[in-house]
């Protein structure tokens, strides 16, 4: 409880790091507008758009709109409970398309959801098995050929298994489409097989990638358990080797992993942003690049900063985690 | 009590570690004896091989890299060395009992003491989980935790060393073994908590009957309990005799000089704790002559030619050396 009411504050300070980095960096909204627009037009804009207001103000502004506005919003749209009048409420605004930033965002969500987040729930339900039996049998053929996988796996980065992927089954084989179609809405069966063969080729190279990383660390996790004496013990109690593993060894070796895997989460909203160009989905990463490359400071802002909300509350959802499943450590 | 039926006959037992140093040979064949709710008493410096002897009869060693070479361990008249891992299972902790050197690491920290302690049981017994809890409190009453029925639920980490070396305890005797093999169970402990576990051994083995073997560096704390001591020197057994006959009338140069090591009789100790001089031996090389010679001081030219076997002489003793001299 008291980490919970610490993290407020650090979500303070980090929103206003973020602010104020991208206030020194030397942007202008109007930057991209073609060379005839007279400066009067281009000042008229800017007052439009609030930076004629010191940083403070617009700082404050900035935080009313995202903690107050925006929720009250979504409370809103969700479960038609409204506080206050809607329509007084200003929003965050990005400048590039004039809509809400929050709109953009809940637009993009799904897509990254389901291609990155699939390909996470993949990749852990392919590694901590491949983990436990290479740990077990380590150095067996089974072993060797997963180190070898993870290897190439970990070491090759998804733009380059993301192109040959798509240059050996969209290219040549013509198995999958080339480019992810956002606008496909799964309301056939037809449709639903087109959804699932353009979702396969993405989630296939991420979660390869995340296998081969989280499969290691399951296999070093059971190796670091698997000599320990508890495990002997366990053996001398007359225990199946199956009950060692799976009972003895394993809730200690999972402790670390699940730690880990929900360290992770915030990088599905966030980490796939490379494999989200390649393949043209349209997610939150891809939002995230065009914003900065417009120059949409409050698009960026409020992507960052939700970032990083994630990031402190899974931090926190880890701790509790690790706290249930290790009953030596106890919070008070 | 002492019957002359043995329950446990071990023979020529060979036990070898492949490292990447090269091989370790750890056991050099090793043969005793254990008779119906005996108290054997396994005596040696450390890397003597007590250890790795027990936990070969149960192959409860990581293989690899321990490989078991050749002997022979008749129980009950099965080769627990020819049994396949299902049958073997049947024998540990069931026929069986185990307590390891370090209570600390020697129970699974995230498990509940109930649970560790009901596994043999319902391996062994088929108990079901309520019956497995009801033995497993009247087992932790017995060795002395009080409060059981409140403990029970709680982890490892609640319980003091010599907290958890008496759970051990109750999970080697769970299923009533007809041997408990106990390795250094109170080396970890220091000397008060080290007594009170002593004098629950001596009363749970008065009560159960079972037979013992009790692994020590400590000649003293065995003086006490065995009714036979085996001395354990480089992987070999050097010397066995009842307990009265190896303390008043030690035959190898090395439970002699062990014995100048103890604080003597009457309780008073020796001015200086005489030592033996010089260092264990390597175990890279399969003994070819006898092990202790370099540090032995009736050393003759046969001791540097032969390793001498294991040889019976007068009043049940058993010793492995080429020096005698009656
Ligand atoms: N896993 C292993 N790998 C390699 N060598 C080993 C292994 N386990 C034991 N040994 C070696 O086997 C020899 C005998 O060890 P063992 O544990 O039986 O000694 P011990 O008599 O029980 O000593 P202590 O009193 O210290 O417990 C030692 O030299 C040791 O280094
Ligand atoms: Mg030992």
């Amino acid at each position: 409880m008291r980490r919970l009411l610490l993290a407020i504050p650090t979500l303070l300070v980090i929103s206003f790091i973020i602010f104020a980095i991208l206030d020194l960096a030397p942007n202008d909204p109007t930057g991209n507008l073609p060379m005839t627009v007279p400066p009067e037009v281009r000042e008229k804009i800017r007052v439009s758009l609030g930076l004629d207001q010191p940083m403070h103000v617009r700082f404050g502004m900035w935080l009313i709109q995202f903690f107050v506005n925006e929720p009250l919003n979504i409370l809103h749209e969700a479960f038609g409970i409204s506080i206050g009048d809607a329509t007084e409420r200003t929003r965050i605004l990005s400048w590039a398309t004039r809509s809400p930033v929050i709109d953009l965002i809940i637009q993009r969500t799904p897509q990254t959801l389901w291609v990155v987040g699939l390909s996470y729930l993949f990749g852990i339900l392919i590694a901590i098995p491949i983990g436990i039996v290479s740990a077990y049998k380590q150095y067996s053929w089974f072993d060797q050929v997963g180190t070898f996988i993870s290897m190439v796996g970990f070491s090759v980065p998804t733009f380059f298994t993301g192109m040959v992927a798509i240059i050996i089954f969209s290219v040549q084989l013509k198995w999958f489409p080339m480019i992810y179609d956002t606008t496909l809405s799964v309301d056939s069966w037809q449709n639903f097989v087109t959804q699932v063969k353009q979702m396969i080729m993405p989630v296939s190279v991420l979660a390869l990638y995340n296998a081969s990383q989280l499969s290691r660390f399951m296999r070093a996790s059971i190796l670091d358990n698997l000599n320990l004496d508890y495990v002997r013990t366990a053996r001398a109690k007359g225990r199946s080797e199956r009950v060692v593993l799976l009972i003895h060894v394993l809730r200690n070796s999972l402790i670390p992993v699940v730690t880990l895997i929900a360290l992770g989460i915030p990088t599905i909203f966030s980490g796939a942003i490379i494999t989200e160009q390649i393949f043209r989905v349209n997610g939150l990463g891809q939002l995230l690049i065009i914003a900065i490359e417009g120059a949409d400071i409050p698009l960026v802002q409020t992507l960052t900063f939700l970032f990083a909300i994630l990031i402190v509350l899974f931090n926190l959802i880890a701790d509790v985690v690790y706290g249930i499943l290790d009953p030596r450590i106890r919070y008070d | 009590m002492l019957s002359q039926t043995s329950i446990l006959k071990v023979e020529n037992i060979v036990t070898r570690f492949r490292t990447q140093e090269g091989q370790v040979h750890a056991v050099n064949g090793i043969s005793f004896d254990l008779k119906k709710g005996e108290l054997l008493g396994v005596v040696g410096e450390s890397g003597s091989g007590k250890s790795v002897t027990m936990m070969s009869l149960l192959k409860l060693l990581p293989m690899p890299p321990a490989e078991i070479v050749s002997g022979e361990a008749n129980f009950d008249g099965h080769d627990l060395l020819k049994m396949d891992l299902e049958e073997l299972r049947k024998i540990r902790g069931g026929k069986i009992g185990f307590i390891f050197q370090d209570p600390m690491t020697s129970l699974n920290p995230v498990l509940t003491i109930e649970y560790q302690l009901i596994e043999p049981m319902r391996e062994h017994l088929g108990m079901n989980r309520s019956d497995a809890r009801r033995r497993a409190i009247e087992l932790l009453e017995m060795v002395g935790i009080p409060e059981a029925k409140n403990r029970i639920n709680d982890f490892p980490h609640h319980f003091s060393g010599g907290m958890r070396q008496r759970v051990m305890i109750a999970i080697a005797l769970a299923c009533n073994p007809q041997i408990l093999i106990a390795d250094e169970p109170t080396t970890a402990l220091d000397v008060t908590i080290q007594a009170q576990i002593l004098e629950i051994i001596k009363r749970l083995r008065k009560e159960l009957g079972m037979a013992i073997i009790w692994i020590t560096h400590d000649l003293g704390v065995v003086a006490g309990m065995a009714d036979r001591v085996a001395v354990m020197y480089g992987g070999n057994i050097v010397e066995e005799a009842p307990v009265f006959e190896l303390y008043s009338n030690p035959k190898h140069p090395y439970t002699q000089g062990l014995l100048k090591t103890l604080p003597n009789m009457k309780g008073k100790r020796a001015e200086r704790l005489e030592s033996i001089n010089g260092q264990p031996p390597s175990l890279h090389q399969k003994p070819v002559s006898c092990s202790f010679a370099p540090r032995c001081s009736k050393t003759m030219e046969r001791c540097r030619q032969e390793n001498p076997a294991l040889l019976s002489r007068e009043n049940n003793h058993k010793v492995a050396c080429w020096w005698n001299p009656n």
